[in-house]
């Protein structure tokens, strides 16, 4: 019986992810991935969370063809127009469309969160698997200068750094990155701790692989579900961080549509024209939601040890 | 305690860099542009900016250390005077607020954990959730336009009514007190109405916190033996709840509630913009539109000691109530 679906192995996607004997790394690496899929598939506030973060992506993706303008020209002659067909979400005091700021600002955050991703997690990842791996003084002296970082005050520290390099994008991306990475060593570290002495690193070693090899094949790999979780999960943070110094003048620069920047500049019409701060306002807040949700459902799929709290 | 003082050095280490990389030459800051070259060089020299780094670095640490933040190019005042004037602002309010955080999150948590899956398990993690995604400021916004915009409940943005302004001697610096020491019971009520929207609001942001995790602690302890073992004797369930249960969460709250305390006083920053809040968040933005780096850095180098300081503070007595911390 067995060695009949050995030999002819029953056709169809279902069945090559769930075999139990996968032929390859790269099948046994689908079935986990599928695996953690159809757990995750059956979490609605996990599936909530996807739909809104595959949603700003459909919309990062296909501004120009959802958009009738850029977002930055001004239209004096339509300024402050409540909602309307023409008008989804209204128009803001130079007569821009809303919604199609709020659409092209989506670039933007995407833009904040992924750069803010592309430092945090290598710096974090390559600290903390180090430190973990080496151990003794190395592992010391990292580890202290991790806990210098993860006792910074975020957003003071992050004032002070764009005071000193100028409002802007990428400045506020590297203040943000330079007070986000230290708990991403840590979680490295923590994980890299409990495989350390693992018989397959020993065989490795034994086998002759380097260090730096053993460090990127084989413990790399297993720091990243719990890294990628908690990303997610820092995303809702790293966004409310960027809109508030967009909104205090010190993150994207007018007439960027940010979204904070773009509640900064609405900050006087709340009174008469209520739209032009809270429409983008929502926006962000649906966002972050989204990526919190995403995380929650990510956390029970692939991190099921901690799906209690 | 080591930890403490690596800390220490490594803030004061980046707002020192931050003072030195800045594009802004430090020497105008002081002279304005319109100096002569002679008074340029004489200031540069006392400034001792012609020395190594790590010399430098050191004389700031000293000048740290004597309370010497540098001057105020917009108040022209040291800035350790202002800082002085504007704290108790920013202290008052995260004060209020983590108070209200505690007093209503615990037993808010506590409820939950012990109601999992019912109505108010659902309101703790939905709060929580809100709390993470929404952005403090433009709540703040849209409290203030409702509840004193449309309704008129509370006072406005400020900490007190202008006419009251300079009525009450400053003795501790929290309004409240000072009111109350003085009697003037008009003053101190006009500034509870002030206080209470953006102390409400940090407060919720509290309490989702401290809700949140109270309610995990609570189910970690409440899965345990001897909770069974307590019931199996027939303790009451409020005797296991309160008196078994509890006591072993509060060493671990101790540490969240020092958390909280300590990014209140930094995340103040945005809900003081929005209430126009005279304190150390506001005073920290407005300094830094007006390139008054000294005073930038003075206050970040006081948020930050308190940031860490607290940190510390809830770690040490984590360990004092908890003895196997203590190895």
């Amino acid at each position: 019986m067995t060695d009949t679906t050995k030999s002819q192995p029953s056709t169809g996607l279902h069945a090559w992810l769930m075999s139990p004997t996968p032929q390859s790394i790269t099948q046994a690496r689908c079935q986990r991935s599928y695996v953690s899929w159809l757990v995750f598939r059956r979490n609605p506030i996990g599936m909530t969370g996807l739909f809104i973060i595959l949603a700003l992506l459909f919309m990062a993706a296909f501004a120009p063809l959802l958009t009738a303008t850029n977002g930055l020209e001004p239209e004096l002659a339509n300024r402050l127009k409540p909602f309307s067909s023409e008008h989804w979400f209204g128009t803001d005091q130079l007569g821009r469309d809303i919604y199609d700021r709020i659409v092209w600002g989506s670039r933007i955050t995407l833009y904040i969160v992924g750069l803010v991703s592309i430092i945090v997690v290598p710096v974090g990842l390559v600290i903390g698997t180090v430190a973990g791996y080496l151990g003794g003084w190395v592992d010391n002296a990292l580890m202290r200068f991790t806990d210098i970082f993860l006792a910074f005050p975020r957003l003071i520290l992050a004032l002070a750094l764009v005071a000193a390099l100028g409002p802007g994008i990428e400045n506020a991306v590297l203040a943000i990155a330079l007070t986000t990475w230290s708990p991403y060593a840590r979680i490295a570290r923590a994980e890299v701790l409990t495989i350390r002495k693992s018989e397959f690193i020993l065989a490795a070693q034994a086998q002759g692989a380097s260090t730096f090899r053993i460090l990127r094949r084989h413990v790399l790999p297993m720091c990243l579900s719990s890294v990628i979780v908690r990303l997610t999960l820092d995303m809702a943070g790293i966004i409310l961080t960027a809109a508030g110094l967009g909104f205090l003048g010190l993150g994207a620069q007018p007439p960027t549509p940010e979204w904070g920047a773009m509640i900064s500049t609405g900050r006087q019409l709340l009174l008469d024209q209520w739209w032009v701060p809270t429409v983008p306002g929502i926006a962000i807040f649906v966002v972050s939601l989204g990526f919190c949700l995403l995380g929650d459902g990510l956390r029970d799929a692939l991190d099921p040890k901690n799906s209690g709290t | 305690m080591l930890t403490l003082v690596l800390t220490f050095v490594g803030l004061t280490a980046v707002t020192f860099t931050i003072g030195r990389v800045m594009p802004a030459d430090p020497v105008l800051a002081v002279i304005g542009d319109r100096a002569p070259q002679s008074a340029y060089d004489r200031v540069y020299l006392e400034m001792g900016l012609d020395r190594p780094i790590y010399e430098q670095y050191g004389r700031y640490l000293n000048e740290l250390a004597h309370g010497d933040l540098g001057k105020s190019i917009m108040t022209s005042q040291p800035v350790l005077e202002d800082i002085k004037r504007f704290f108790p602002a920013t202290l008052e309010l995260a004060t209020i607020a983590t108070l209200m955080g505690i007093f209503i999150g615990v037993p808010m948590g506590v409820l939950a954990a012990v109601n999992q899956g019912r109505l108010i398990d659902h309101v703790v993690r939905i709060l929580g959730l809100i709390g993470y995604s929404i952005p403090v400021f433009w709540l703040g916004m849209v409290a203030l336009l409702i509840f004193y915009g449309n309704l008129g409940w509370v006072a406005g943005p400020g900490r007190i009514d202008v006419y009251y302004n300079g009525i009450v001697d400053t003795i501790t610096g929290f309004i409240l007190i000072d009111a109350a020491l003085a009697k003037e019971w008009d003053i101190f009520w006009n500034a509870v109405s002030h206080l209470i929207l953006p102390a409400t609001l940090l407060g919720a942001f509290a309490l989702a916190y401290i809700a949140r995790m109270t309610r995990s602690f609570m189910l970690d302890q409440l899965n345990q033996e001897y909770i069974l073992t307590a019931r199996v004797k027939g303790a009451g369930e409020g005797a296991v709840i309160w008196r078994h249960a509890f006591r072993n969460v509060l060493v671990q709250l101790i540490t969240i509630i020092g958390l909280t305390y300590a990014s209140l006083l930094e995340g103040s920053v945005l809900t003081e913009t929005v209430f126009s809040w005279p304190g150390i968040g506001q005073y920290i933005t407005t300094s830094l539109f007006n390139a008054d780096m000294s005073a930038v850095l003075g206050g970040t180098v006081v948020v930050g000691t308190c940031f860490v300081g607290i940190n510390m503070l809830s770690d040490m007595l984590y360990k004092l109530v908890d003895p196997r911390a203590r190895s």
